[in-house]
Parts: structure tokens; C-alpha cells; sequence
């Protein structure tokens, strides 16, 4: 669901097809007929942005035909415990969580907490502009007292209790419900629901597979949220054949979340610090509330470790371990805001390595607009992508938005090794770190990133070598201390940096056990250390499947301690047998006194599975031995939220930021936390309420095709690729076609109120209008590999989405949006700049369109503008 | 050495029967189009291994197809079609939506039009939906009104060149340039090839092909020098899904009866095999297909035949022919000698 895994995933899918050819039934929910659709047992087509409906009404199915695996449900997760009298539900607020602020459009989280948990005022707007729910990462959010005696009900009938709370949420999502917001004929949804009840339980598992087809939307986090909820009610967490399975946008970026590249996280999901840290334990009690369950008891260790990396020598007790060194965020500094910033004038510079934002990000003009207001950009890629000539080919040229002699932009390209021309480890969506070897050397100016940024770091300390300007300490004190070959540092000794170094001995620590809070171990990413246990780096270990079991416990490593099944706890029941033999995973081996299995057990080795927990412990010590999730802050998985998301602690169905029709289940239209950025440069649809939502009648989705790689960077460059799919093409269903007048292979152009863009048409059966309500909903896709740059060019899909964002993670809802089609080509230079403003006019757009985000109730309802923006440029 | 069957017919081993002592076992491709995905990565791999040069940067409009067919630079084709019927017990998601007729027949209209200006020409392609007979089902008012669609399945297959017990290609081959290898395939040499342009017409496939710039014939050689350093061929290697699968003939045709049997038994009613029989036009395939249709549907003929199967009665003919004119000439002479 929200995944074309045949197409973007290719050689994951093949083991999708040995699933399948052992028994097992495929099935594939999608706005259109993909060529995952083709090898499935089952299409769902469905209208894009309202997989929530969907995925509530199979929450509703089960709750209401008692298909919860109740053992399972009752030990692991928190559905027996209480809520506090505050909390009120969307039921309750046409749409909306107790709690909103309708000034700030966020929520105070503190009446969604348990009924025994006694918390201060929390969440907000610090909360949502810092994506502070990401923070938590893998690991879980954090929860006063968690560890303390939970008020609950095992029998889960107490009107309170999550589980009856999530019962009363989810009764309107009804088939009749889902017919009629998603367009799914009931009796096809009905199909899924007894498919997935039927596969899941003692005896069978049942996989949910999701990619960026969910992720980017203003409710993403909620879609992964209302799928969790499913796989847990079903028992299918922590087991085998089980999980939710998030397929990664490309290659490591797993691996870039692990070891971030983002502005609100450390290494290891440990937060960024923010300006309200005073000193390092006032940041570490912000990660483990005082008396909480769960491994984040030792985030001390593991940032402590962290900082004796970055500073070696010169982090010591007495100077909080150059905590001070580190810098703090004060809001939002995503990757939208600072483009943003950057027309504003308020940033100078700009590194770009392995992206290309003028093709691949929303709003692909207000990229190269924000990328030509700089007064220096580097690009470290592969090829002279779209982002580094933007200046000389970029759209704006032709509408004289950019004039190449005045552009101020200073662009410094780099060219980048690829990957077989460096070594170093690639983390793939199971968390698997797999090392591999330089194959050749590169050829020309060619380096790895390694060397760019390790020689860019050694020479800016040159630089301010003697400097004593305070704030200079923290680029000169850091240890940078990498051993090199030639003038290339050593990746291999960068991972063993990064698992972990006991400062007393000089050895690798064998795991995060390992680490220490006094400042005797440095550890670069607490969560991987491991993968350099015993010196020996684990990550390049290929046993063949052969001579292994069947988890492969020998063919890379994984993380945490290279356990392949997170939560696998969960696998044996309470009393710690397996649910079923066909589905045993892990098991207490009663005569060793140990957990044993197929896998590595996600649990203390030898915590038997009916220890209780002394009074006041907390941390680790705190878990009993049938708490399964042991990085929640009480041990349980979450069916309900109390803290930790900024839009609410259960996922409900809200309409997309742009959408052809009216919420209806609530008053409330959009994600009411989610993030617009009101300007005039940046603008919306109008969606009901709002009127004129008839000029931009259809739904647009984009997606990828196998052929090419995101923003075509790697492949368009390529004659064997670009040959395979040579020109950007839209999809349109052949009814649409025929209302449109629209012919196969003639030219069309797709506009929203950002540009119109060309496309040739493609003809198929592949999509299919649905009935929404009353109404016929047409959609049309398209690829968006294209840009002015390679062998083959086309215009930038991306160019027709605007910037709004899911609160939680800052990711743009990129993936639906509303728009007309029109055959013939769009107007070309400045007549298009016309062309899209006189859709604005038609269609009452200001800055304010699309920012009242608060649709429930009658009361007073701000738009959220950005007042100082600039003017829309004629 | 030279079997009775050396021009048509089964034939065991055609590598033996072409002079080689001792030969391996036979070698070829099943390809299984019921597990393939599309993703064109055999394409990709054969043209990165064999230095195969880009063939054309054309939307042809055809599905996702826009290699269009085998040819001197296209090696292996993956070939599309969009379909109005189900695929075994597959539910393609169509019923009960507001759907109107299927837009195929109008999309194939205008790739047919493309198609006849192109330089190749692409009669046979058959992408077009053919019509089989097969009734369709629908529940009154359950769909959006007359003609509207409720099936749909995509069907997806990698061609290549059939390498051919009885291959026309080698047998008209005047240079030698085309050889039978020791694995039972059959290779081109482009340095000895003159780009006479025979092997062309002798192919009943269409497979063999000249190059504009050349003028010579080029075509899959089943990756000859990695099959001689021990390894398979490019396109089956990259194949994620295993639809591309290489190895002994034999082992393969086993195996392709048993996935036969196991589709039958899923309901899957249409799926066949093509080009397993060694008992066909050219004495079967060293690359053999399992199809979920009629060839003519992925662009494959129906029933291809060597040309050489005719040489035998051709000669006889000939001989016949010249026996006659031996004889009327003579009858001549000595007529005219009598005169």
C-alpha cells in the first residue's frame, strides 16, 4: 500500500514473488494499476490521500468482528490502559483532538496522556516546528513514569481503556464509509479485510509493505500510525512473516537517518539539542523522563560516548563533554524553510551532495528561484545535474525570472565518486549495514565523500589555527583524527569510530552495553555499535545462505546487535513459548535460563519471562519480562499515542491539503497541525470549504518508473536507461481522456496553481475513475525523472507541487495535490507566467488560500501567512 | 555426424551433430513471463555486457515498451500488452468502478499509425488486443453503463533470439560468419560476417538484424564468452525474479513442465509453453517461453518453420527438374540427331 515495490524496489520484490510461489497472497492497494498491480493476486484501486479511511475501516472491521489476537494485544500492547477524563476524541470535536490552538494550529498533548500519569503542559508549537516527533526516531518518545504502576483493565472493557477508545474512534469507518471517501466498492475492501484477518494470528503473519507513496503526505506519520495500529491488533509485530516494512527512497538512506543528515537529529535518533538545554543533564532528562522504562534510561552513555568522539581529549567531565560545543535549533530549519530562507535572502550558502532539488523537490521553481539568491552553492554529484546549472537552463530562464549574467549565484561543482570507486557500508531498509570493497579507482577530479568532507574539515582548522575567537573552540577541538591511505581516510576506520572505541584498552566496544557516561568510551552511532565487535568489521561478512540459518545471522549485521526481527520478544507469548510452532522465532529456554531462537533475541539474555521489576527501578531494570517493546518508555507498543506526535494520538481521516471533495467524517478538513507556509510564492489550491475548488477538478500523484533513477541525475545521463523511457508522459484514464479530449501520444499539459507543465499523453486502462459520494473523481499520473539536463529532457514534475507539510517529520505532501489537464502544449517564456496567474485569478487564490487550516466549528479561523514574504513576481 | 534430422526435425544434440567432439550438454533460456516484473534490467545488462549501442530515444507509446522489438541493437525486447480479460483468479480492482470502454483499442490505432511510417515497420508486433472469443461478465448496473471495462491484466515478456535447434539464420549463412558454438548456440562473428543480409530472411522470428551503420548482422550470442568462462548470461544474471533462467536444456524444459502444471493448478487456464517442443518448425527453442497467451500477442509467430525444412524437397525437386531438363535436352539432341 502506497508502494509500487515491482517498480521502485525491484530486486526486493523478488522475494515478494518466491513469497508468492510458496502460497502466499499479494495485495496491492494504489491509485493505479502498477506493475506491481500486474503480479499481485489482488488490485485495489483507491483515490490518493485517503489511505487512513481505508486502513480505519479495516480497524473497524476488526474491532467490530472481535479479530484482534487478544492474548497478544493484552500482553504487548497499552489497550488495557486507562486515559485521563481530559482526553477528547475527533468524535467528540468534529475532527479534532482536545487540546488545539487554533492561534498556533497545535495541540497542548497533555489531556492525551494515561489517566495515572500526571504531565505538565507539553507538545505545541516549539514541538511542531522543531518535527520534534522525529526526534524520537526508532526509539520512542518519552513518557513520565513509565515505568510506575499504569492504571488498566486486562479485560479491556472499561470505557477509558485505549482499546475501547480506539473502538469508539474508529465505528464510522464503515465499508459504506470507505465506499465513499476512498472509492473502493465495499465488497473489494471487504476482499482485503477477510485476507488480512485470515493470515494473520497464532498460525499465520501478515506483512504490510509502504514506501514514499505514504510518506509524503500532511498526515504521512498517521498513515504508518493507523498501519501499526492494524498490524498490532492482528499480532503481527515482532513475529516472523510479520512487520511493516518501510521501503527506503534509494540506497542508504536508511542509513542517512541512522547517521543523520537532518537538522533535528544526532547519530543514533538522539535529539539535536535546542535552545532551551541549558547543560547536558538538562538534555538527557528532555530524552528519559524521570522514572521511565526502556533502553533511552541510558542515553546518557550514549551521549557522552558520542561527544568523546567528536572531542576526544578535549570533552571532559568538568566541561560537560563540549555539550556547549554542540549547536542548538530554534525552530524549523528544514530542508522547505530553508528554501524559503533563501529567497528571503536570510541564507548565504548551500552544500548539495547527492540531491537535486531543482528536479526532485516540491516546488521545483521555488528551488532554483532560492538557489539563485545565493552568494555561493556546492555541488558535490555524478554529473552536471539541473542544481548546478540551474543559472544557464532552468525554466526561469525562459520566463526571465533568472537572467544568467545577473544571477549572483557563485556554483562550485565537485565531481563525486560513485560508489564502486570508494568502499564504506550501504544500510538497507531492515537496518542492515552490508560492506563493500572499492571495486576501481575514480577517474579524474573524482573523491569520495569521505575525502571531500574530511579534507574540507582539516583545512577550515588550518584556517583558524591560533584563532581565539570563542566561538572558533568547537572546529578546533574536534578529534579529527581518521587514519588515512594516501590522502583518502580510511572508511573501515570510520566504522570503527562509529561502533565504538573503549578509551581504556583502544579496543572496539562488542556493543552499546558497552558504553559508558564517565567518558571511558567514544561511540559515533550508539545504535551501530556492534558492527565492529571483536575488531573485526561485521558489516563485510557474506556466509553464503547455505551454510547459515535461516535468518543469516552471518551475512552483514544488522542493528541492534544484529538482531534481523526488532521486537522478536513478541513472537513468544507472555509466558515466553511460542504462539505456534510454525511461527516460533524466539523462546525462554527454561533449563539454560536464557532466550534462544532462530534470531537474536530483541530482549536481556537472561530477564525471564516472568520477572517483575522492583519498586522504583527505572531504565532497563524497570522492564518486566513480558514487556516486548523495550525502547517504549513503558515497555508496551502503542495503539494509542500519548505522547510523541504533534497531530494527535490516533490517526483520523482528513482530507489532503488539496482535494476535489469535503471531509466526510468531520467538520475538520485537513490535518489541522499540518504545516503550510502562506506566501505568495507558495500557493495552494483551493480545497472545500474553501470555494472555486471546480478549476482544479482532477487528482494528480506522481511516482517513479524502474527505468530511472528519482531526479534522473543517474539516469538520464545514461543511453541505455534514457532509451527505455525517453520523454515524460502523463497517464489518463480513458474516460478522462475522452472528457478532455485527449489523444494518445498527442501533447497535454497538467496545471495547478504553481506552472503547467508538458507532457505527451498516455492512453490506459491502467487508471480508472472512481465514485467518490456523488461524484465521478478522475486521476492522473505522472513520472517526474525529467528536467532540462541529459539525453532526454522534459519538464519538472515537481514544478506542480506547492510546499505543505506532515507537522510531525516536515515531509512535504508531494504526492497529491489537485490540477486541470488541457491537450496541447502549455505557453511557453513569459505567456506561461500569465497562463498560471489567470488559473489564480479564476480560481481566488491569495497567500491566504489553503492556510485556514482549522475547518471544525464555528469559531474564529486565522490563516497562518507568512506576513513579510515576498510579492508573487508578475 | 550428420543426423537424418541435420535440416528438420528433433534432433538431440545439434552442437554434436555440427562437428563438435564431445560436447557440453546443451544450454538455453526458459523464460518464465508469469513472473515477470518488467523492469528491463535484461535489456540493461545484455547491452552493458555485449557493448550493444543505444537503439533510439522514442516514445513509441506501445505500454512501457519503447524498444519495439529485437534488432541489431536490441537484444533482448521486453514486450508489454495491456488486456481486457483476467489473468487466472486475479481481480484486477476494475469492477464496480464508473469505468466507460477500454481506451486500448484507440491507443493501438494511433502506435499502429506510428508504426507503419517507421522504418522497420511493426505490423507484427502485436501489442493489439486480439480477440478471442471469451465472454465477458457483468452484473447489470454494477459498472458505469454500456461497454464499460471490468477486466484488465498486463502482461509482460523478455525476448530473445530462440537460438534455434534448426537455425534458419546458419543455415543460409553463405560466409560462415554464423557458427553452431559447443553449447548448442548460435553466434555471429562479426569479423567474418559481410552483411550479405541472408540470415534475415532465413530467421523465422525476425530476430537476426543488419546495422544501419555497418551493414552487418548482429543478434544475441546467449553471452558465448561468459558462457565459456563458466558463467550465465547477462540478461538471466540481472533478472531479479528469475523470469530469465538459464541452464541445460533439459533441466530447464523439466522444469518449465512442472510451472506449467503448478499455473494450471492455480487457475491460471491460458498459460502455455512455446517453443519446448522439439517436435516443431525448427526442432524447438534453445530459448523457450512460457506465455499467459497467444504468441501473436507478444509479437511471437504462431508457427515457425525453418526454411531449410523445404531444402530436402526442394533438392528433390531440383533434382527432378534437372533430370527432366537432363532428359528433354537429351530427347533434343538425339531427336534433332535423328533428324
Amino acid at each position: 500500500m502506497g508502494s509500487n515495490m515491482a517498480e521502485a524496489h525491484p530486486v526486493g520484490f523478488q522475494w515478494v514473488m518466491e513469497a508468492k510461489a510458496r502460497g502466499a497472497r499479494v495485495i496491492h492497494i494504489d491509485p493505479r494499476f502498477t506493475r506491481t498491480s500486474a503480479l499481485a493476486d489482488q488490485h485495489v484501486t483507491l483515490r490518493a490521500g485517503t489511505d487512513i479511511a481505508f486502513l480505519g475501516g479495516v480497524i473497524n472491521y476488526i474491532l467490530s468482528h472481535g479479530l484482534e489476537f487478544r492474548e497478544y494485544v493484552r500482553a504487548y500492547t497499552n489497550a488495557p490502559f486507562l486515559l485521563s477524563e481530559r482526553y477528547r476524541d475527533t468524535e467528540d470535536l468534529d475532527g479534532l483532538f482536545s487540546g488545539y490552538d487554533p492561534a498556533t494550529a497545535s495541540y497542548d498533548a497533555s489531556s492525551w496522556a494515561y489517566e495515572s500519569i500526571d504531565v505538565e503542559e507539553r507538545g505545541g508549537s516549539r514541538h511542531k516546528e522543531q518535527s520534534a516527533p522525529y526526534q524520537h526516531g526508532a526509539g520512542g518518545p518519552s513518557l513520565d513514569a513509565g515505568a510506575g504502576r499504569i492504571a488498566s483493565d486486562p479485560t479491556l472493557e472499561h470505557p477509558r481503556c485505549v482499546f475501547q477508545v480506539l473502538k469508539r474512534h474508529f465505528a464510522r469507518y464503515t465499508p459504506e464509509m470507505v465506499e465513499r471517501i476512498c472509492g473502493v466498492p465495499r465488497e473489494r475492501f471487504l476482499e482485503v479485510c477477510r485476507a488480512w484477518t485470515e493470515n494473520s494470528g497464532r498460525e499465520r503473519t501478515a506483512a504490510l509493505v509502504y514506501s514514499v507513496g505514504w510518506t509524503q503526505h500532511s498526515v504521512g506519520a498517521q498513515y504508518i500510525r493507523a498501519g501499526s495500529i492494524i498490524q498490532l491488533l492482528l499480532g503481527n509485530i515482532g513475529r516472523p512473516g510479520g512487520g511493516i516494512f518501510a521501503l527506503r527512497g534509494h540506497a542508504s538512506i536508511q542509513g542517512s537517518t541512522d547517521i543523520p543528515t537532518l537538522f533535528n537529529l544526532l547519530p543514533g535518533y538522539l535529539p539535536m539539542p535546542d535552545t532551551t538545554h541549558e547543560d547536558l543533564a538538562g538534555y538527557l532528562d528532555s530524552i528519559r523522563r524521570p522514572g521511565q522504562k526502556g533502553f533511552w534510561g541510558n542515553a546518557d552513555a550514549y551521549t557522552v560516548s558520542l561527544l568523546k568522539e567528536y572531542w576526544g581529549e578535549a570533552a571532559t567531565a568538568e566541561n560537560d563533554y563540549c555539550f556547549d560545543y554542540l549547536p542548538r535549533i530554534n525552530g524549523d530549519h528544514g530542508t522547505y524553510r530553508t528554501t524559503m530562507d533563501m529567497i528571503d535572502g536570510k541564507v548565504f550558502g548551500y552544500f548539495l551532495l547527492g540531491q537535486n532539488p531543482a528536479v526532485g523537490s516540491a516546488h521545483g521553481r521555488l528551488q532554483r528561484l532560492a538557489m539563485a539568491n545565493l552568494d555561493w552553492l556546492v555541488v558535490r554529484d555524478l554529473t552536471m545535474i539541473e542544481s548546478a546549472t540551474f543559472w544557464r537552463d532552468a525554466p526561469e530562464i525562459e520566463t526571465g525570472e533568472i537572467v544568467p549574467e545577473r544571477c549572483r549565484t557563485e556554483v562550485f561543482f565537485f565531481p563525486a565518486a560513485s560508489h564502486v570507486e570508494k568502499s564504506g557500508t550501504f544500510t538497507q531498509t531492515q537496518r542492515m549495514l552490508q560492506w563493500r570493497d572499492q571495486a576501481v579507482e575514480p577517474s579524474g577530479d573524482q573523491r569520495s565523500e569521505l575525502w571531500f568532507f574530511y579534507h574540507l574539515g582539516r583545512l577550515v582548522k588550518e584556517k583558524l589555527a591560533g584563532s581565539a575567537d570563542e566561538r572558533d573552540r568547537p572546529v578546533l577541538d574536534l578529534a579529527w583524527d581518521y587514519r588515512t591511505e594516501g590522502d583518502e581516510p580510511s572508511a573501515d576506520d570510520v566504522l570503527r569510530h562509529i561502533n565504538g572505541i573503549d578509551l581504556r584498552s583502544g579496543r572496539t566496544v562488542d556493543g552499546y552495553a558497552g558504553l559508558r557516561a564517565d567518558g571511558t568510551t567514544a561511540c559515533g552511532c550508539w545504535i551501530y555499535s556492534g558492527v565492529y565487535a571483536d575488531e573485526v568489521n561485521q558489516s563485510r561478512r557474506r556466509r553464503p545462505r547455505f551454510e547459515q540459518g535461516p535468518y543469516e545471522a552471518e551475512w552483514g549485521w544488522t542493528w541492534p546487535l544484529n538482531r534481523r526481527v526488532l521486537y522478536n520478544r513478541a513472537s513468544a507469548d507472555p509466558e515466553g513459548r511460542p504462539w505456534s510452532e510454525r511461527k516460533a522465532l524466539v523462546w525462554w529456554d527454561e533449563e539454560r535460563g536464557e532466550w534462544t531462537g532462530h534470531d537474536i533475541p530483541d530482549f536481556e539474555r537472561t530477564k525471564p519471562p516472568g520477572h517483575r521489576p522492583p519498586e522504583g527501578a527505572s531504565g532497563p531494570q524497570a522492564l518486566a519480562g513480558d514487556d516486548a517493546f523495550i525502547m517504549m518508555a513503558d515497555g508496551k507498543a502503542w495503539l494509542f499515542a500519548p505522547s510523541g506526535l504533534v497531530d494527535g494520538p490516533l490517526p483520523t481521516h482528513y482530507e489532503p491539503h488539496e482535494s476535489p471533495v469535503r471531509n466526510l467524517l468531520h467538520g475538520q478538513q485537513g490535518n489541522p497541525t499540518r504545516k503550510v507556509y502562506g506566501r505568495p510564492d507558495n500557493p495552494s489550491n483551493p480545497a472545500p470549504p474553501e470555494a472555486h475548488g471546480e478549476v482544479f477538478p482532477f487528482v494528480v500523484t506522481t511516482a517513479r518508473l524502474t527505468e530511472h533513477h528519482t531526479a534522473g541525475g543517474m539516469s538520464r545521463q545514461l543511453p541505455y536507461l534514457s532509451e527505455l523511457q525517453p520523454e515524460l508522459f502523463v497517464e489518463v484514464s480513458p474516460e478522462l481522456a475522452r472528457e478532455r479530449g485527449l489523444r494518445h501520444l498527442d501533447w497535454a499539459h497538467v496545471i495547478t496553481s504553481r506552472t503547467a507543465v508538458d507532457a505527451r499523453v498516455v492512453v490506459t486502462d491502467r487508471l480508472a475513475p472512481l465514485r467518490v459520494e456523488d461524484r465521478v473523481v478522475h486521476q492522473v499520473w505522472l513520472p517526474y525523472h525529467w528536467g532540462p539536463a541529459g539525453l532526454v529532457g522534459g519538464d519538472v514534475v515537481n514544478d506542480l507541487f506547492g510546499v505543505v507539510a506532515d507537522p510531525n517529520v516536515l515531509i512535504q505532501e508531494s504526492k497529491v495535490a489537485t490540477c486541470d489537464i488541457r491537450s496541447g502544449r502549455r505557453p511557453r517564456g513569459p505567456a506561461l507566467l500569465r497562463y498560471v496567474r489567470d488559473y489564480r485569478r479564476r480560481a481566488g487564490i491569495t497567500a491566504e488560500t489553503g492556510t485556514r487550516v482549522m475547518t471544525a466549528g464555528g469559531e474564529h479561523k486565522p490563516a497562518h501567512i507568512e506576513p513579510d514574504s515576498p510579492e508573487e513576481s508578475p | 555426424m550428420t543426423d537424418e534430422n541435420s535440416l528438420y526435425g528433433p534432433l538431440a544434440d545439434p552442437a554434436a551433430d555440427a562437428g563438435h567432439p564431445d560436447p557440453p550438454p546443451r544450454v538455453g533460456f526458459f523464460t518464465d513471463t508469469s513472473v515477470c516484473i518488467g523492469c528491463k534490467a535484461c535489456e540493461v545488462a545484455c547491452k552493458e555486457w555485449n557493448d550493444v549501442p543505444e537503439d533510439g530515444l522514442d516514445l513509441l507509446g506501445m505500454s512501457f515498451d519503447n524498444t519495439g522489438m529485437l534488432g541489431a541493437s536490441s537484444w533482448r525486447h521486453v514486450a508489454f500488452v495491456e488486456q481486457q480479460r483476467p489473468l487466472g483468479r486475479q481481480d484486477a480492482g476494475l469492477s464496480g468502478l464508473p469505468t466507460g470502454p477500454s481506451g486500448t483499442e484507440a491507443t493501438d490505432r494511433v502506435v499502429a499509425d506510428a508504426l507503419r511510417d517507421s522504418e522497420r515497420g511493426g505490423g507484427g508486433l502485436g501489442t493489439g488486443p486480439v480477440d478471442l472469443g471469451f465472454p465477458s461478465f457483468e452484473l447489470p448496473g454494477a459498472t458505469g453503463g454500456a461497454g464499460s471495462r471490468t477486466e484488465f491484466r498486463w502482461l509482460m515478456s523478455s525476448d530473445v533470439c530462440k537460438h534455434c535447434t534448426h537455425a534458419g539464420c546458419l543455415d543460409v549463412c553463405p560466409t560462415g560468419a554464423l557458427f553452431r558454438t559447443e553449447f548448442g548456440s548460435v553466434v555471429v562473428q562479426p569479423d567474418i560476417c559481410n552483411g550479405c543480409g541472408y540470415c534475415v530472411s532465413g530467421c523465422p522470428y525476425g530476430v537476426i538484424d543488419r546495422r544501419p551503420d555497418d551493414g552487418r548482422a548482429w543478434k544475441c550470442t546467449l553471452c558465448y564468452d561468459r558462457l565459456r568462462g563458466g558463467l550465465e548470461p547477462a540478461c538471466a544474471k540481472a533478472c531479479p525474479t528469475d523470469s530469465i533462467q538459464f541452464g541445460p536444456l533439459d533441466e530447464l524444459r523439466e522444469r518449465a513442465d512442472r510451472r506449467l502444471e503448478e499455473l494450471h493448478g492455480a487457475g491460471v487456464d491460458e498459460a502455455r509453453l512455446y517453443g519446448r517442443d522439439p517436435g516443431d518448425g525448427v526442432g524447438g527453442d534453445g530459448a523457450f517461453f512460457l506465455l499467459l497467451d497467444d504468441p501473436e500477442v507478444y509479437g511471437l509467430p504462431p508457427d515457425p518453420i525453418v526454411p531449410t525444412r523445404d531444402l530436402p524437397s526442394m533438392w528433390k525437386h531440383a533434382a527432378v527438374a534437372a533430370s527432366a531438363l537432363l532428359a528433354a535436352s537429351a530427347a533434343v539432341f538425339w531427336k534433332g540427331g535423328r533428324r
